[in-house]
C-alpha cells in the first residue's frame, strides 16, 4: 500500500470516462464459492477492464492481549474484482465479484446494504458452499437469483431438483449460464432485474 | 434521482452466551480496519459514490490528494479510485473525507436499495443491459 507518485498513477482511459452528466451509481453483487466464476462473470459483462479494490485488515490475536504491546496481529489483504456498465447518461451500474467468505463482506462499507440485488453463482459439484451465502443474503434482506455456472464436467440437474437441494423458495429464479459468454452473463443480470421488478410490483413473500 | 443512503443499521447486539457464559465472538469484531480511526466517518462514502474534482488542486495538497484529484476530472467511483491508486477502500475514504471537507471534491451519492424499489430505475437498468 505504498503510495505511487502522481505521475505514475494510471487513471481511466479517456474512452472509459463516465459522462459528466452521470448523477448516480447502482450496484449488483455477485457472490459464490471459491472458483465458481465470479471474476469471469464480472469480466465478461464489464465495459471497462475489470479492476480490483483491496482492503487490508488486521486480525487481532485472540487471547494474547495480556502480552502488553506485543504485536500479534496478522494482516490480511482481501481483494474484490469489479466491473462497470453504463446505463444512461445519468446512471451507471457497478458489478462486484465479492469474496466468497462472507466474513470479509463487512470490509466494504455498504457493499450489500445498498446493492439492488445479488447473483449467487453455483457450481453443482459444490452446492454446500452456497447455503451459507444464501443464508447471509436472506438475513440482510438482499434479494437474489441463483445462477448455475455450467462447467462441462459438473453434473446437470433439473431445476426442480436443484431447487430442492438448495432449499430454495419457489419464487426465487434459478438460471443456467456460462459466465464466460457476455450474453449469458447479461441474461443472468436480466433475470435478476426482472425478479426485482416483480418484487417491486407485487410484494412477494420474502 | 440520487438519494441519500439510509442510515447505517445499528450494530448487532453482541451475542450473549446462555447463563452468562462468554459469548461466541462475532468474527467481525475480531478484525479492525488498518488505518481507520473511527467507523463513523466512513458511513457516508460508499464504494460507488461518484467523486468529481471540484477545481484545480491548490499547491498545498499532499501527493496522495493531488493524484486523487487528477483521477476525478470525470466522475469516478470510490472503488475505481481505490483500484487506480492501489489503496484500500478505507484509506481512500479518509482521503476523500478531507477533500470533501475542503470542498475540493464533490460526491454524488449512489442509489441504494429501497424497501419498495423504484420501478422506473429498475426498468432503466434493464434497458441499459439490453444494449450491452
Ligand atoms: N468451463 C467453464 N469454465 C469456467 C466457467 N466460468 C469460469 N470458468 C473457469 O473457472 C476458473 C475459475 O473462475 P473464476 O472466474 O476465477 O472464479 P472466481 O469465482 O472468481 O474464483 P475465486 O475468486 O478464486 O473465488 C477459471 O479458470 C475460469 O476460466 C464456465 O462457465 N465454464
Ligand atoms: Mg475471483
Amino acid at each position: 500500500m505504498d503510495f505511487k507518485s502522481s505521475d505514475t498513477v494510471p487513471g481511466p482511459r479517456v474512452e472509459d470516462h463516465l459522462p459528466h452528466t452521470t448523477q448516480a451509481a447502482v450496484k449488483i453483487v455477485i457472490v459464490g464459492g471459491f472458483g465458481v466464476g465470479k471474476t469471469t462473470m464480472v469480466g465478461s459483462v464489464s465495459e471497462i477492464k475489470p479492476l480490483t479494490t483491496e482492503e487490508t485488515m488486521t486480525q487481532a490475536g485472540v487471547g494474547v492481549d495480556d502480552n502488553y504491546g506485543s504485536d500479534s496481529k496478522t494482516a490480511t489483504t482481501v481483494a474484490m474484482d469489479f466491473g462497470r456498465i453504463g446505463i444512461t447518461e445519468q446512471l451507471v451500474l457497478y458489478l462486484f465479484g465479492t469474496p466468497g467468505q462472507e466474513r470479509f463482506w463487512f470490509l466494504w462499507n455498504g457493499l450489500f446494504e445498498g446493492a439492488l440485488g445479488a447473483v449467487v453463482l453455483i457450481d453443482t459439484r459444490r452446492l454446500e458452499v452456497s447455503f451459507d451465502v444464501m443464508g447471509r443474503l436472506e438475513e440482510r434482506g438482499v434479494p437474489f437469483v441463483v445462477a448455475v455456472n455450467s462447467f462441462p464436467d459438473a453434473p446437470r440437474y433439473p431445476v426442480p431438483e436443484l431447487r430442492a437441494a438448495l432449499d430454495l423458495a419457489e419464487w426465487v429464479p434459478i438460471i443456467e449460464c456460462d459466465v464466460r459468454r457476455r450474453a449469458s452473463s447479461r441474461d443472468v443480470l436480466m433475470t435478476l432485474m426482472h425478479f426485482l421488478h416483480t418484487l417491486a410490483t407485487r410484494r412477494a413473500p420474502v | 434521482m440520487p438519494q441519500e443512503p439510509p442510515p447505517e443499521p445499528a450494530p448487532a447486539a453482541p451475542a450473549e452466551g446462555a447463563e452468562g457464559e462468554p459469548a461466541v465472538p462475532n468474527p467481525e469484531r475480531l478484525y479492525s480496519l488498518t488505518g481507520t480511526a473511527a467507523g463513523s466517518e466512513r458511513a457516508s462514502i460508499d464504494l460507488v459514490t461518484l467523486i468529481v474534482a471540484a477545481e484545480d488542486p491548490p499547491p498545498t495538497l499532499t501527493p496522495e490528494q493531488v493524484s486523487l484529484l487528477r483521477l476525478c476530472t470525470a466522475p469516478l467511483s470510490v472503488a475505481e479510485i481505490s483500484a487506480y491508486l492501489s489503496l484500500p477502500f478505507s484509506v481512500v475514504t479518509i482521503l476523500l473525507t478531507e477533500l470533501m471537507a475542503a470542498d475540493l471534491v464533490q460526491a454524488r451519492a449512489p442509489i441504494v436499495r429501497q424497501i419498495v424499489p423504484d420501478r422506473s430505475l429498475l426498468e432503466a437498468v434493464m434497458h441499459g443491459l439490453q444494449k450491452l
